[in-house]
């Protein structure tokens, strides 16, 4: 774990100094470069630290992270540690929600479809299944823009209150995009779950339970369940890596000021330590969610705990 | 004598190869969708070779008499604001499609398929260092990572397939290490190595080979995702500049005139959907036909 979130914070290092081009040139405008010397950027780069050895710039920059500093936006040139505690919580409220609406809709979903396996039910829970992974999300948020917003006016199309702030509004705000973030979600956990589902209730400790008369909903819920979602479970983590990266699209679409929007708005105009900031932040979180779900698993699957 | 041998060892092994081909199409070809799928996909493979045969209007000449025209009998889905015909401009994005679909997972399989078969083979320290690499990799949402990794690079159609390659390569990485493992235990690697075989040679000859079925299935079941990852890149700009016609740019051109003209954005949307699903639905199918044993595991 310890391995890995330092080799993250190294891709996340190097893919900025990887940067084709001097990366003083990242400090300078163009007219800042017509009228300056050699001499001056020199001072520059020694006041940047940059003409010190990558690995001691590494560990500078490393250094500064730890105590929250991110670096300065070339733009605004405020902090974008900044930048990122504004938006951060957003983009939270909006992925925690999908996350938790694909669980708890999903998983029944792909359990129902197992157990009813061949009925219609089951074809067309399967048939969605298939389209939500389908849909692109920004596809499906102009839609419903087109539906909701323009032709019914039911809904505002665009933008982020905060819930402390006019809660009605922000539930109205973010329903929309929720539901585009939810859908290829739930669909693979529907997936998930179904053939997970399936694969379990052929096992021999599935037919002793039906043979000695414990009640369907045992059967499926104690015997069942319990084995089918350990696979899930841990797709789970690739689930939520999947939300984040569809927020980037959704945040674009109803223009959220959320961390994807940010990771955009700092590609478009070059300001890299804020893509930086952002793709370190999001990272280091889905590692650590992934660590709770890797730890869940000793609840699920004793398995585990003991073995 | 010798000759005669050879010819019938030839024979052997010819007429299982057959029967394996037959089953795969028998069980391919027997669910509907697969075919339908199937057929979207060379359609989709025509087009994209020879969309200049095929669409009806020139997807660059702009028209400025005829801009924003809703659909009609000559342009059957309409126009865009500078006159371009939306159904040519479609016709073309597939070759786009496809292109950054095959190579970005050309990519990704090749070099996840390289990395997870050291890592699995050579095990130890190796496996530690590759495969916590991997790790590192996947903590990362791929759409995040092919935007820091074009904006890295810079513009370009072939930028966006590296971004997307490298982005999704943890997962060959993972199921190609998984496979190693368990070959490397077999007796014929055994074999191999004490018949002074070199590691380079064990790997690519006796264990890549034996780890094939999963991978290709693998293959197969993301191309769907590659293109869509492909669409959402371009539908934020990013990589696929004019005059390249993409799908998402296009989605992303038409959202202004969503109002009064929603078949502009709708349509590429749909083009993205029909033919996505075509390769979910297929890559299903060379599952089933492949291994129906992977069912639920990929």
């Amino acid at each position: 774990m310890i391995l890995v979130l330092l080799i993250v914070t190294i891709i996340v290092f190097l893919m900025v100094r990887l940067l084709p081009g001097d990366p003083i040139l990242i400090y300078l405008t163009q007219q800042d470069l017509e009228e300056i010397t050699q001499e001056q950027v020199d001072i520059i780069r020694h006041n940047l630290g940059l003409d010190r050895s990558l690995f001691v710039q590494y560990i500078d920059w490393i250094g500064n992270v730890a105590t929250g500093d991110l670096g300065t936006s070339i733009i605004h040139r405020g902090k974008v540690g900044d930048d990122i505690k504004r938006r951060l919580p957003i983009t939270l409220h909006l992925g925690g929600l999908a996350f938790i609406i694909s669980i708890i809709v999903g998983i029944p979903m792909g359990v129902i479809a197992a157990v009813r396996r061949g009925t219609w039910l089951d074809s067309v829970l399967t048939s969605l299944g298939n389209l939500g992974i389908t849909i692109p999300v920004f596809w499906l948020g102009i839609l419903l823009i087109y539906a909701f917003g323009l032709k019914l006016d039911w809904l505002p199309i665009f933008g982020y209150t905060s819930p402390f702030k006019d809660f009605w509004l922000n539930t109205q705000q973010i329903i929309l995009p929720v539901f585009c973030l939810t859908i290829p979600a739930i669909a693979s956990a529907v997936r998930m779950t179904r053939s997970s589902m399936l694969e379990v209730m052929r096992q021999d400790y599935i037919r002793t339970a039906w043979s000695k008369g414990l009640r369907e909903r045992a059967v499926i819920m104690r015997h069942g369940l319990k084995n089918g979602l350990i696979p899930v479970v841990t797709l789970k983590g690739v689930t939520l890596a999947a939300i984040v990266g569809g927020s980037v699209l959704v945040e674009t679409v109803f223009s959220i000021p959320g961390m994807g929007r940010l990771a955009v708005e700092g590609l478009n105009s070059q300001d890299y330590a804020v893509v930086q900031g952002v793709i370190l932040v999001i990272g280091t979180i889905v590692l650590f969610i992934n660590l709770l779900i890797d730890l869940s698993y000793g609840w699920l699957d004793p398995r585990v705990r003991f073995g | 004598m010798s000759e005669k041998a050879e010819r019938s060892v030839e024979l052997i092994e010819v007429s299982p190869r057959v029967n394996e081909l037959r089953r795969f199409l028998k069980v391919f070809l027997s669910r509907p969708v697969v075919v339908f799928g199937a057929i979207v996909i060379l359609i989709l493979l025509i087009c994209a070779a020879f969309p200049e045969w095929i669409a009806p209007y020139d997807p660059i000449k702009q028209d400025l008499k005829n801009v924003l025209l809703q659909p009609n009998s000559e342009h059957l889905l309409g126009t865009d604001a500078l006159g371009r015909d939306l159904l040519s401009r479609i016709i073309f994005g597939a070759r786009t499609a496809v292109m950054v679909g095959v190579v970005a997972l050309g990519i990704a399989a090749v070099s996840g398929m390289i990395l997870g078969l050291t890592a699995g083979y050579f095990g130890g320290i190796t496996y530690v260092i590759i495969m916590r690499f991997i790790d590192a990799l996947m903590a990362f949402p791929v759409m995040l990572l092919a935007l820091a990794i074009a904006a890295l690079l810079g513009g370009g159609l072939i930028n966006v397939m590296v971004a997307i390659g490298i982005g999704m390569m943890s997962g060959y990485a993972r199921v190609m290490c998984g496979q190693a493992i368990s070959v490397r235990e077999n007796d014929y690697i055994m074999a191999a190595r004490s018949s002074g075989a070199s590691n380079i040679r064990i790997m690519f000859r006796h264990v890549l080979p034996n780890c094939f079925p999963p991978m290709i299935v693998l293959m197969t079941m993301m191309i769907g995702m590659t293109i869509l990852f492909e669409a959402g890149l371009s539908f934020l700009g990013i990589g696929i500049k004019e005059p390249t016609v993409a799908w998402g740019s296009l989605v992303n051109d038409g959202y202004k005139y969503l109002l009064s003209y929603p078949l502009l954005s709708t349509a590429p949307g749909v083009a993205i959907i029909v033919v996505v699903y075509a390769f979910n639905m297929v890559g299903d199918g060379v599952r089933d036909a492949i291994d129906p044993r992977l069912r639920g595991t990929l």
